[in-house]
């Protein structure tokens, strides 16, 4: 793929119209990881708005959205923050390699309690 | 009555608890759960990438069963409530991936959204009715509840539709009814850091601390939750005790 038609398809399966956006940063405001997010809600938002493709790709923020939804929620103008994050990582872990978490990883972290549902989400999160 | 049940993975594993007294306490309420025949894992997220298709079909089998079972589903788990309630959205909306998913599958009729996805909380209220639970009441449950509803139940708000997404009442209502004080707290909707607890165990941490002590501040004793992620990670970084709701249906019905 081009790089312009990586970012095309970014856009397209964010599902959302990063246009749209006037930047009031509701999104980052109500974000429980902002924190660690290197890249922001808004700006995720932004930099697919002007095809700054080099950045989004190499976040990590991709790995800690979690995708709660808030920042969907509050946007007064309908656009989709987590939809580009998501449109991002997913770009990144469809390319060979690229996967967020590896098998060996896991057992160390796993522990009696831990329900399916965190392993299932994180596999579907992380990997591809 | 009887209506189509989705268990999912979780609660035949960890969170039997939750599926146990889910299913006592709706016999008691005169409803019977029939578990849909060879479910899969819903996938517990629900992929936002609007080209996802192969991620969705597992819901769109269950809903399909369920169309011709009776028109209803009934969630127990707020992941596979999220998951089966968005894509039967997709179904109905999205004509891309309606049509790719009903190639795929080839059901004798297509699936177009019929069946009506319902989550226990919306069954107790619309189906049962809270004034209904009132009366069968046996053991009143008298303790000081903080309502968690994560944010699983209710966002996207335009499609999950469940309650109000900044201010529900849902769980208030049934603490209520079950003879609990509600505490209402503002963190109640926030997310407490769900899956990335396998990427970077800091943030669930942080997340499920603040959401503790802010049901604290506020005059909470316990909290009860529909998400067995959500149990897992307030459990292990909140210090305070944290129950699935039907747990204490069940007791204040008679029936655990």
């Amino acid at each position: 793929m081009t790089r312009q038609d990586t970012l095309e398809n970014i856009v397209r399966i964010s599902g959302t119209d990063a246009k749209k956006c006037m930047k009031c940063g509701k999104c980052d405001g109500r974000c429980p990881a902002y924190n660690d997010m290197d890249v922001k809600p808004h700006q995720f938002v932004n930099y697919v708005a002007e095809g700054k493709l080099e950045k989004l790709l190499a976040s990590h923020a991709i790995w800690n959205c979690l995708s709660c939804m808030a920042c969907v929620e509050r946007c007064p103008r309908g656009v989709a923050p987590q939809g580009v994050i998501e449109a991002v990582r997913d770009t990144v872990i469809r390319m060979q390699g690229n996967n967020g978490i590896k098998a060996e990883e896991i057992p160390p972290i796993v522990d009696e309690m831990i329900p399916q549902q965190l392993l299932v989400s994180a596999y579907r999160k992380y990997n591809k | 009555m009887k209506i189509c049940y989705y268990p999912g993975c979780t609660l035949k594993t960890k969170a039997k608890e939750l599926d146990r007294y889910a299913r006592l306490s709706a016999e008691a309420l005169g409803v019977t759960m029939e578990e849909i025949e060879n479910w899969q894992c819903c996938g517990a997220v629900y992929p936002t990438a609007r080209d996802e298709i192969a991620t969705k079909l597992s819901a769109v089998r269950a809903l399909d069963y369920a169309k011709h079972n009776g028109g209803k589903l009934l969630t127990l788990c707020s992941a596979c409530h999220n998951v089966i309630k968005r894509v039967n959205d997709d179904m109905t909306n999205d004509e891309n991936i309606r049509t790719k998913a009903n190639n795929y599958l080839a059901l004798d009729e297509a699936y177009a959204g019929e069946t009506q996805v319902i989550h226990y909380l919306e069954m107790l209220r619309d189906i049962v009715g809270f004034d209904a639970i009132k009366e069968k009441v046996v053991n009143p449950i008298g303790k000081k509840i903080g309502a968690y509803y994560g944010c699983l139940l209710l966002r996207p708000g335009k499609v999950m539709a469940f309650d109000n997404p900044e201010n529900p009442t849902i769980i208030e209502d049934f603490l209520q009814a079950i003879g609990a004080t509600p505490v209402k707290y503002p963190m109640r909707n926030e997310c407490c850091g769900a899956y990335v607890a396998l990427k970077n165990e800091n943030l669930p941490k942080e997340r499920s601390k603040a959401i503790v002590k802010n049901a604290e501040s506020h005059g909470a004793e316990m909290l009860v939750t529909a998400c067995p992620l959500c149990l897992y990670n307030i459990q292990k970084n909140g210090g305070m005790p944290v129950v699935y709701f039907t747990e204490l249906l069940a007791e204040a019905l008679g029936v655990k």
